[in-house]
């Protein structure tokens, strides 16, 4: 009765659904774990789940300070892709959508993913250049992209703004078809009863205060609910990566922004796909309970506060009405903000430190959750071998010394 | 004309003088001046009004205000339809036209109802727990379920109307014009504050335009209007009617909307739609008042079972009764208010069913009085009737409230009035980082400890009683006045009339199922989340308050679970047997009830959308025809077709009358920064990479700009006027980036240099005059200008006069060919045009875009920033090392010199196509072979690529690893068919004319 089927479904109902196992434990704290994850978003949960599933380890706490998921897991606008700029980059995205694409499977657990396609918009001769040039790239990498010219752009996606007195008219755009949105909350769940079942100690409500070390090796945890004795230690905490940087002794080049999204009223379906304009600052997709699932832009103010401006919404709600006239009078339902690592050459770090035994997997800054997978897997492999898997071997802090950065400054719409 | 059954035959706040016509799903109604659309329906005995998310239940009006989960209603048509509104907040008015939603074929026989029936195969979740198979059926099933949810439909086609914005600054913001708001307001204004007091209702009163009680001697009604008066005749008081304040945010910053036109049949044009205020207020007074809850029993989302407080005030306030026959079921006093005045309203009063034992106060006597029978101890257990309330039934309640007993008593009624205890609204208070603290005795959250400048006043801080409400509002509005500096004598609180005394109330947070009836006991009637889905979530360890709301959207609805929120915390608290306050809560989020995007967006719309910025010889481009490109803010052109002629065409003929004789291209789009001081040099001597200390007075110099990593982001020829004086220029789409960016260092880090920049983009008009006659042009119009070589070399800078104005000329070029950029004052742009356009004639001169300065550019490899750069080019790559000042320090030196950035990388070369007529696609990627099989490591990519019809065939710039030592060699390019061959070749396919010495 434990796995999810429809069978089983109809079985409980006759039962009156009295009989649904908890989906994952609330163990308290051992002494000890061979290794132990701080941060249980999706990131986090998805590195303990591959460390069990993959590479045969059991003994294993994930840390959550709060609940499951909610940091940035439960705070993104769930799109999913992988169209990427850098071959660097390409890799490792196109490594997590193609484990996106059994997740449901895998994990037992629909985390709703629909490849609905996103659709970059391009405005300006600028930006179909620089579109072009993402679809040549991908192609190059072996990732689905397409060019749509501006008919194609509006046989695509029918309500977008083709009037003639547009301020940015729409000059085609690039699509990738496999991308798409997910539900970001089943995959913490999914990810964290998987993990449960493989033997997990998820602990919620357990903040990590400081990290132990013995000369340059990591040797454990103090957290508000008490030691924790850890052979290794790997930290996902996105947006508090500096304040864990910190109580390891080094620094990260990293800044905290808020980073905000908003949702409508919920509406029959409207909008069919993801629409992202880099230039029109917007992007927008509709979940399946109906809401449009829009994303602002970041404060420019460094914050661990989970809230931003209005200014900013109110930038996002012209955004949106220019590329959706139609949306004009519907209404924002809920904001809100979650704080994003920001690298500068905005790609994550997936690396060791100057401390043995100590692993960092940070820096996603706004588009963190289409990696969810493929980051645990590379993460749990970086930690296992205590060496980069290939894939993440890009993205290690040393970049930032040695100049060989990654950049992708297109990919968070900053202008160069 | 007007029938309206259940409008009663006096009292209320509407005139019913006049009639207002209405259509509700095309049917044809009355109501009055005053009315909302919810209380007008209800006068007209229309009970159904919606359907619900999941099980397409029928659903009445549960609330009269803000809080209302069921009667949401497409309002208006076409492209002014607003989907999901709140019936109970539409004021109605003449003509106006609604529609249910969420049902098909019609709201009586909705076949979604279905879902009702099938309801055990739908827990909570379900849809996590399949759709997993076949895989890839996702977007199938999807598909099903997107159709099924949803609620309203979105308006077709732009919206007609206008919106506006509004700054405004205040002593004290007051929140809520009840009874404690319009104290603190009186207060406040009293003092000499500078007042604003907003509510979200038409009229301004609050609990005061329905209550029955005396102040200061008057009637609640007679002692508003004076208030108000007073208000009104204070000037320094600003009253805003029809305003929600909907964002608390940080440093005493809200967002307000004001609804200006919603409720008049025809606007007039003059005014705005919405407006969003944007306040910022010294003091904050939040007199927001509070929610009655439901109660949890079966059934209780049938037509007719209606908050107790809304029952009162349709009665009251709209002269409507919401049935004929009632039943109150409360577990408090207060509501014994709301069945005393539908009895004094003549609505008949079966009964009261009170979950408390021993009911012993004055609301009790008062109520007998009246004759109404008291059920104590006991519950509503079951509702008869689907579409409409036929009749409860009612049984005692055990002890601990966890079971019910003996028979059931069957009460008729049409109307079930429930009243679950009162939630302060504290949604703004929670915004504003003000703490929560449970308040067992009173069972709700009230205020505790601010941080920011903020007092709670009256029922938003649990006093129920219209007198204390008064005093606390008279003291927070004295309060708020006196930190914003305005002292003075203590305002005199108004005096109310005590309120009967009341018994505490029971909580009673879910009515036990009967063993014969059950049904489904709903917490958020908007979601369809019932109690036993709260219990299915902790049962499977969805047990923090946020993954109960995620995995059942209890309060995710478009009320924000204004009704649900509590009862589903204390219904989990129950079921986990943890206390209410360690269970924590939901984040309450802006905005307090929901806003039009339009409102957000005000008046920054279509054309003010990033508004276009214009030079001098704007209108001259749109009268030719040009077709514009964006550019940053501005719209440049692109090319000036003429009639009959290709984009291509149009651009060779461009170029060539470049190469050949003379073109005129607006350059006032560039970024022009004045910079002065003695420190200007040092300035650019760190910003620049070469070096500026020895650039003669008149003398120009083109320089790179490193960002920390060492990469270009910006170019441009700095010109210096004088010894302390230097004339910046960036590119179009640069200039604010490279003005922040100077400013940044100033602030930050050179705080003490005597240097300031001032960016005149806008006060210069540029014309750009560029080809082999361009010298002889500018001879006919100059005037004190000596053109010779000496006196104004290549790179060098004079001024004079041209065409008779005062004119600053640089001998500068972008296209290789002999060019003077000539710069005069923003509003002589249109001059020097024209006059250069009839000087030029005889030397054919010819106006060109900006395809024709980039296919120039091109010709004599000169980069343009964002083609040649992205963000990832160091100087290096472009082959400008030499641009790099080995002697000194600038910003980027040190990221430079990190050793990946000394390895080989992607250099700057030429492209020439096997095929000279092949035109490479920018962005096209460079790879080794002749066959593209991915994943394929890229060389590069094409960064500019253009027919040259000056050399007869196609250019290319490219970026390509190892580029330069690898010139002559074959490379194929990604193009839109296939793979296009070409040969690495220099990056400068023509010499230009001009080259600095």
């Amino acid at each position: 009765m434990s796995r999810y089927s429809a069978i089983n479904l109809l079985r409980n109902a006759l039962g009156g659904h009295r009989h649904w196992p908890v989906v994952w434990r609330d163990p308290a704290p051992k002494p000890r774990y061979e290794v132990v994850i701080v941060g249980g978003g999706g990131h986090g949960l998805a590195t303990a789940y591959y460390l069990a599933k993959h590479h045969g380890i059991r003994d294993i706490a994930v840390l959550e300070k709060g609940w499951l998921g909610g940091g940035n897991t439960g705070r993104n606008t769930t799109v999913v892709r992988s169209n990427y700029l850098n071959d660097e980059s390409g890799s490792l995205y196109e490594l997590s959508l193609k484990l996106w694409e059994g997740l449901s499977q895998e994990l037992n657990y629909n985390v709703m993913f629909s490849q609905r396609g996103v659709l970059n918009l391009a405005h300006t001769e600028h930006d179909v250049q620089s579109l072009r040039r993402h679809v040549f790239a991908n192609r190059t990498q072996g990732i689905d992209a397409e060019w749509l010219s501006a008919d194609e752009v509006r046989a695509f996606c029918p309500i977008l703004n083709f009037s003639p007195g547009a301020r940015f008219p729409i000059r085609g755009g690039s699509l990738q078809r496999r991308g798409g949105i997910a539900r970001h909350d089943a995959v913490a769940w999914g990810f964290a009863r998987a993990a449960d079942r493989l033997g997990v100690d998820i602990i919620q409500n357990c903040e990590v205060t400081a990290l132990k070390r013995e000369g340059d090796r990591i040797v454990g945890l103090e957290t508000s609910r008490g030691e924790i004795a850890a052979g290794k230690v790997g930290v996902v905490v996105a947006g508090h990566c500096g304040v864990l940087a910190a109580m390891a002794g080094f620094r990260l080049p990293i800044e905290s922004h808020p980073l905000q999204a908003l949702v409508s009223e919920p509406l029959k379906p409207v909008l069919h796909t993801v629409v992202m304009s880099g230039l029109v600052h917007v992007y927008v997709s509709q979940s399946d309970k109906g809401e449009l699932v829009i994303g602002a832009g970041a404060d420019t103010y460094n914050s661990y506060a989970q809230r931003g401006s209005l200014g900013i919404i109110e930038g996002t709600a012209h955004a949106l009405i220019e590329l959706f006239p139609c949306f004009s009078r519907l209404r924002m339902l809920r904001s809100w903000a979650g704080i994003v690592d920001i690298c500068t050459d905005v790609s994550p770090i997936i690396s060791k430190t100057p401390v043995a035994g100590l692993y960092f997997n940070c820096g996603w800054g706004t588009g963190g959750f289409k990696a969810t997978p493929g980051s645990g897997f590379v993460f749990a492999h970086t930690i296992v071998r205590d060496e980069p898997h290939p894939v993440a071997a890009p993205f290690s802090l040393d970049r930032f010394t040695s100049g060989a950065i990654v950049p992708e400054h297109g990919a968070a719409a900053v202008a160069h | 004309m007007s029938s309206q059954p259940f409008r009663l035959a006096t009292g209320g706040r509407i005139d019913r003088q006049r009639a207002l016509c209405f259509r509700f799903d095309g049917q044809v109604y009355w109501g009055h001046p005053g009315d909302t659309l919810a209380s007008a329906l209800l006068a007209n005995g229309v009970r159904l009004v919606g359907r619900s998310f999941k099980y397409h239940r029928p659903r009445g009006i549960l609330a009269a205000g803000v809080e209302e989960p069921n009667a949401l209603v497409r309002l208006g048509e076409g492209a002014r339809a607003e989907p999901n509104t709140r019936a109970t907040q539409v004021e109605l008015f003449d003509g106006l036209v609604a529609e249910s939603q969420n049902r098909w074929p019609s709201l009586a026989f909705d076949a979604g109802q279905a879902g009702d029936l099938l309801s055990a195969l739908l827990p909570v979740g379900f849809y996590y727990k399949t759709f997993m198979r076949p895989k890839g059926w996702w977007e199938r099933y999807e598909r099903l379920i997107r159709q099924a949810a949803g609620m309203g439909r979105a308006p077709q086609g732009a919206d007609p109307d206008r919106y506006a914005k509004m700054h405004a600054h205040c002593d004290v913001l007051v929140v809520g014009a009840g009874p404690a708001g319009i104290a603190a307001a009186l207060a406040a204004g009293q003092r000499g504050a500078r007042v604003v007091l907003a509510d979200e209702q038409a009229e301004l009163g609050g609990g005061l335009l329905a209550a029955a009680s005396l102040i200061d001697g008057q009637s609640a009604g007679d002692w508003l209007a004076l208030a108000l008066a007073t208000l009104r005749a204070m000037d320094q008081v600003r009253l805003l009617p029809r305003t929600t304040a909907f964002g608390y945010y940080d440093h005493n910053f809200l967002g307000l909307v004001e609804r200006v036109s919603d409720h008049l049949a025809a606007p007039p044009a003059h005014l705005p739609r919405h407006r969003l205020w944007k306040l910022r207020a010294r003091q904050v007074v939040l007199a927001t008042g509070a929610l009655e809850r439901p109660l949890v029993f079966a059934d209780n989302d049938r037509p007719g079972v209606m908050l107790a407080g809304a029952a009162a005030t349709y009665a009251t306030r709209y002269g409507v009764r919401s049935g004929k026959r009632a039943v109150l079921f409360t577990n408090n006093s207060e509501a014994y208010g709301a069945a005393i005045a539908l009895a004094d309203a003549g609505v008949q009063l079966t009964a009261i069913v009170d979950a408390r034992e021993d009911v012993r106060d004055d609301w009790a006597a008062r109520a007998r009085e009246r004759g109404i029978r008291l059920l104590a101890g006991q519950a509503v257990v079951a509702v008869e009737g689907r579409r409409q309330v036929a009749g409860v039934r009612a049984m005692r309640l055990g002890p601990g409230a966890d079971q019910v007993t003996g028979l059931p008593a069957r009460l008729e009624c049409d109307l079930l009035m429930m009243s679950g205890g009162y939630s302060p609204t504290l949604h703004l208070y929670a915004q504003s980082g003000g703490r929560l603290v449970w308040d067992p005795l009173r069972a709700c959250q009230l205020p505790g400890e601010a941080r920011q400048a903020v007092h709670v006043a009256g029922a938003a801080r649990g006093s129920l009683e219209l007198a204390q409400a008064l005093v606390e509002g008279t003291a927070a509005g004295a309060q708020a006045a006196a930190e914003c500096g305005f002292a003075g004598a203590l305002p005199e609180a108004p005096q109310a009339e005590p309120a009967p005394a009341a018994a505490s109330l029971r909580p009673l947070w879910l009515v036990p199922l009967s063993q014969s009836s059950g049904g489904k006991r709903f917490v958020d009637l908007q979601n369809d989340v019932t109690a036993a889905d709260l219990m299915l979530a902790t049962r499977e360890g969805y047990r923090a308050i946020e993954h109960v709301k995620r995995y059942t959207t209890a309060g995710l609805g478009t009320d924000q679970g204004k009704t649900g929120n509590i009862n589903t915390l204390a219904i989990v608290a129950q079921k986990l047997s943890a206390d209410i306050a360690g269970l924590g809560h939901t984040t309450y989020r802006p905005p307090y009830t929901p806003v039009s995007f339009a409102a957000l967006a005000g008046q920054d719309r279509a054309p003010l959308h990033e508004p276009v910025r214009r030079t001098g010889m704007q209108g001259w481009h749109e009268e030719r025809g040009a077709e514009f490109e964006p550019v940053g803010q501005w719209r440049r052109p692109h090319h000036y077709p003429r009639p009959g002629e290709s984009m291509h065409e149009a651009v060779a003929r461009e170029c060539l009358a470049v190469r050949q004789a003379v073109g005129v291209v607006d350059a006032s789009t560039l970024g022009k920064i004045d910079i002065q001081g003695p420190d200007s040099p040092k300035v650019l001597n760190w910003v620049y990479t070469n070096a500026w200390d020895r650039l003669p007075i008149g003398r120009c110099r083109y320089g790179l700009m490193l960002n920390e990593e060492g990469m270009v982001f910006d170019d441009g020829v700095t010109a210096r006027l004088d010894q302390h004086h230097f004339h910046m220029t960036t590119t179009s789409g640069g200039a604010s980036t490279v003005m922040n960016w100077l400013e940044e260092w100033l602030q930050t880090e050179w705080l003490n240099w005597r240097v300031r920049f001032t960016s005149v983009t806008e006060q210069w008009a540029v014309a750009a005059i560029a080809g082999p006659s361009s010298r002889a042009l500018l001879k006919d119009l100059a005037e004190n200008l000596d053109l010779s070589d000496e006196a104004l070399p290549f790179m060098g800078v004079s001024e004079g006069r041209v065409a008779g104005l005062p004119a600053r000329v640089f001998r500068i070029g972008y296209t290789g060919a002999q060019s003077y950029e000539i710069n005069v004052a923003a509003s002589h742009g249109m001059a020097l045009w024209l006059a250069l356009l009839a000087a030029g004639e005889k030397y054919g001169i010819t106006p060109f875009g900006t395809e024709a300065m980039h296919v120039l550019r091109a010709e004599v490899g000169f980069i343009a920033v964002g083609h040649e750069t992205d963000g990832t080019v160091t100087p290096d790559d472009l082959g400008l090392a030499r641009l790099c000042k080995t002697s000194q320090d600038f910003l980027g030196r040190r990221g430079l010199a990190r050793p990946a950035l000394r390895a080989e990388r992607k250099q700057l070369v030429g492209l020439l196509t096997d095929h000279p007529k092949t035109v490479l696609p920018m962005g096209g990627q460079v790879i080794d072979r002749a066959e593209l099989r991915p994943p394929h490591p890229s060389l590069g990519h094409v960064t500019s690529s253009y027919w040259s019809a000056h050399l007869g065939r196609s250019i290319a710039l490219a970026l390509i690893k190892g580029g330069r030592a690898r010139q002559g060699e074959r490379v194929w390019v990604t193009n839109d068919g296939g793979l296009a061959p070409a040969t690495i070749a220099p990056a400068r396919f023509l010499a230009p004319a001009e080259a600095a010495r």
